[in-house]
């Protein structure tokens, strides 16, 4: 099992092209996260649980949908960790994993308001490209 | 021919431990030139070297291999052993069978094989050293100090208690740098300006010293021992010599609203201006961006109210020629700026500070008397947000932060910290950090002070946004041991910046040919056993222009470099490396590659007369090395494509010997 969870965490880790080992654990990430509250695991433990390999809860938590792909983390993280790149990756890992998309591409473009932030778009579409 | 001896140590069981030395000294034996071959326990002691000295007289050697450590370990040891055996220093030849056999391999086979190669490489080569005797240049007994920083201040001084005089450079008018604008000092306290200003007064009160205020370098040339510098003294508008520093001249200045540098912009200044009360040389400077009569020619006060004489709105930028023996940049730092961390609201609120305007709030000359005020609106703050490694450790991006760790922020955000919890004990003060690093003498016992004893609440965690909000920031930071994200009404934020070289030390690193890391900050000639020097000679380093550096270790290795300095300018002569660069000039096509390899700015170009076949003359350009200079490093015999320029003790044909011998 726990080889498993390392096989699907050095997946992701590939995916997103993030590179986990560069975390300072200084915790801007959590500092800046507007969805901070509402999430069970927080931008840095997404990190770290990545890093470690401790994948499977964090899989199976509701903190995933919970990011608004607003990127700051990204934009404000010292080391260049890109948190928000890794969480897509962890998304993109689960909804894989279940084989079954939430909804196809086409499907798309009839739920965009033009209030949803432009990365948030960005990001829909690449989770749910295939 | 060569009349060579070969000495095999066994360096105890070190080297005879994977080495069979018997074996080596054997096989040597037959190698072309050698006369002579032995081996023994420990050739580096009194007894080896005595063997060394009488083989070379017994069997008449002109040239020596050792078999042995690292030529870094024992080189000059045995040169010094030829010496005395009335060789030439540089007839000895070293084969690495240490370091580069017995330590590497395991199996003694290879490890012998390997040392018989070596040491074959090494007959080949003494079978081609010639001589080599080193050049002297005379040295100038006068030091050049850039930099009126705590680090310039403690060099000069120093070296002039040595008896020697010194020069300082500095851009502001003013010496005192940093230091002058800190107020306590850690970790015990010391107000900064009372342990400051009497070792500004002693430099000006030295005779063996000159300050040159309010100047700059213009030009450097020449090499260690002989720098030929050119100094920039800007005009000032106020005659140095006359001037009382009085301060009458402030005073009426009508030109009330400039931004006062030393406080940080935070309050103003005249356009002419003496910076702080025991500025050295406490002389006023006008500020020709500011000043009316500079300007416009409508004004003139400033000459009209002093007593002495002393205002000149003619005065031009004069150039001053002084030749040096060696050269200390002390060029410092500066806190990086804030622009880039709209985060954090820098721009957006005038209660969002750096840590040094924060020194300057808190010090009784700064802008508020030494009252903790809130810049905005001048209250008392209530709550205060500390915010640490602000760009330092910041490896995301290049133009925002910096990869390293500025050193200093931790220690003094902990003295901020104190220092407000003792005089304002109703304030909440939050520090924000990653790491608290304190290695350092009373270091952490001082941090640990400000959370027991004075209540500082340190937060393992960063601050992800500040917003101003009425007279209010909020602050959003997380707090990752209790696993929270903490919102705090702040009064006041204070960003511990990064700090960075000055830039004034780019350029002057280009005149000096000394080199710098990729953060600009000066690199020393080897990290930790020559700390202080520059790979380029005759240059020394001194404070925080070498890397970030707190007071105590930027005064000890300011003093350090002024011993360094001492000792150059003691010497009546310097003997150069004789192991340099040298042109073929008649192989010479003047094609200045090796001018733009050299690292040390030691060759050049001359025209020279050439007699040609026909017997007439021709003038022809041709590389010229600068013994002194040359470090023999050399970049240029490798980079010279007509194979003109060779390297004294590593000729072409020495190197290509030694390499034929190994493929033999």
């Amino acid at each position: 099992m726990h080889n498993n969870n390392r096989k699907i965490a050095d997946e992701i880790i590939f995916r997103s092209g993030v590179n986990v080992r560069k975390c300072m654990k200084c915790g801007k990430c959590s500092g800046t996260c507007p969805a901070y509250d509402e999430m069970e695991y927080h931008p840095h433990q997404f990190v770290y649980m990545v890093e470690t390999g401790d994948i499977e809860p964090l899989m199976n938590s509701k903190s995933l949908y919970m990011c608004l792909s607003c990127f700051a983390c990204v934009e404000r993280c010292p080391r260049g960790v890109e948190p928000a790149k890794l969480i897509e990756a962890v998304r993109n890992a689960q909804v894989r994993q279940q084989d079954k998309n939430h909804m196809t591409a086409n499907d798309v473009p009839a739920k965009l308001d033009e209030n949803i932030p432009q990365q948030a778009i960005v990001s829909a579409l690449r989770k749910y490209r295939k | 021919m060569q009349r060579i001896g070969v000495f095999v140590c066994w360096c105890g069981s070190n080297i005879a431990g994977t080495v069979d030395v018997q074996a080596v000294s054997e096989a040597l034996k037959s190698e072309p030139g050698v006369v002579y071959s032995t081996n023994y326990q420990y050739m580096c002691s009194q007894a080896g070297q005595d063997m060394i000295i009488e083989a070379v007289k017994e069997h008449n050697l002109s040239g020596i291999v050792v078999c042995s450590c690292s030529p870094r370990m024992h080189e000059a040891t045995f040169r010094k052993t030829a010496a005395a055996a009335g060789l030439n220093p540089y007839m000895v030849e070293i084969a690495n069978i240490r370091e580069q056999c017995s330590w590497v391999h395991k199996d003694m086979l290879t490890g012998t094989e390997k040392a018989i190669i070596l040491g074959k490489a090494a007959v080949a080569k003494v079978n081609l050293n010639t001589p080599l005797i080193p050049g002297e240049s005379p040295v100038t007994k006068r030091a050049l100090v850039i930099g009126g920083g705590i680090a310039g201040i403690q060099t000069a001084l120093d070296i002039a208690d040595a008896g020697f005089p010194v020069d300082i450079v500095e851009t502001k008018p003013t010496i005192g740098g940093k230091m002058a604008q800190l107020d306590k000092t850690f970790p015990t306290l010391d107000c900064a300006a009372c342990i400051l200003t009497p070792k500004m007064v002693d430099v000006a009160q030295n005779d063996k010293i000159r300050i040159f205020s309010y100047s700059e370098i213009e030009e450097i040339k020449g090499f260690v021992g002989n720098f030929d510098v050119t100094i920039k003294k800007k005009a000032r508008f106020v005659k140095e010599e006359i001037c009382t520093g009085c301060g009458a001249c402030v005073e009426k200045c009508p030109m009330k609203k400039i931004p006062n540098e030393f406080n940080l912009g935070m309050d103003n200044r005249r356009a002419i201006y003496i910076p702080f009360a025991q500025a050295v040389p406490k002389v006023a400077t006008i500020d020709p961006s500011a000043c009316n009569m500079l300007k416009n020619g409508k004004c003139g006060i400033c000459s009209k109210v002093c007593a002495a004489g002393a205002i000149d709105y003619t005065q031009k930028d004069e150039f001053v020629n002084e030749k040096y023996g060696a050269i200390v940049v002390a060029t410092g730092f500066n806190p990086i700026s804030m622009d880039k961390f709209d985060e954090y609201a820098y721009n957006q609120s005038k209660d969002v500070i750096t840590s040094l305007e924060f020194e300057r709030l808190t010090n009784a000359a700064g802008p508020t008397a030494g009252k903790l005020l809130r810049p905005s609106d001048l209250e008392h703050p209530h709550t205060i947000v500390f915010v640490q490694c602000v760009g330092s450790r910041c490896a995301s991006c290049a133009e925002k932060g910096k990869e390293y760790c500025s050193k200093i922020c931790c220690m003094y955000t902990a003295k901020h910290a104190m220092l407000v919890r003792d005089k304002y004990p109703d304030t909440e003060v939050y520090v924000f950090y990653i790491d608290v690093r304190t290695p350092g003498k009373n270091f952490d016992e001082f941090y640990r002070r400000a959370v027991e004893e004075y209540g500082v609440k340190y937060i393992k965690g960063m601050v992800g946004k500040v917003t101003p909000e009425g007279n209010k920031l909020k602050v959003r930071a997380s707090d990752l041991i209790a696993g929270k994200q903490l919102n705090i009404d702040a009064d006041l934020v204070v960003l511990a910046a990064a700090i960075e070289p000055d830039k004034s030390a780019r350029p002057l690193a280009t005149m000096l040919t000394a080199s710098m890391d990729t953060n600009d900050f000066f690199t020393e000639a080897h990290p930790k056993l020559r700390p202080v020097e520059s790979p380029t000679a005759g240059v020394f380093l001194s404070g925080a222009c070498q890397g970030p550096k707190d007071i105590p270790e930027t005064v000890s290795q300011a003093s350090a470099a002024a011993s360094k300095v001492i000792g150059l300018l003691c010497k009546d002569k310097l003997t150069g490396n004789p192991c340099i660069a040298s042109p073929n000039e008649l192989m010479c096509n003047g094609c200045s590659t090796c001018e733009n390899v050299c690292p040390y700015g030691a060759i050049t170009y001359i025209d020279k007369e050439f007699m040609n076949h026909d017997r007439t003359k021709s003038l022809r350009r041709v590389a010229q090395v600068n013994p002194a200079v040359c470090q023999g490093c050399g970049a240029c015999t490798v980079a010279c494509m007509s194979g003109a320029m060779d390297l004294r003790g590593f000729m072409n044909t020495q190197i290509c010997a030694e390499v034929d011998a190994i493929c033999r």
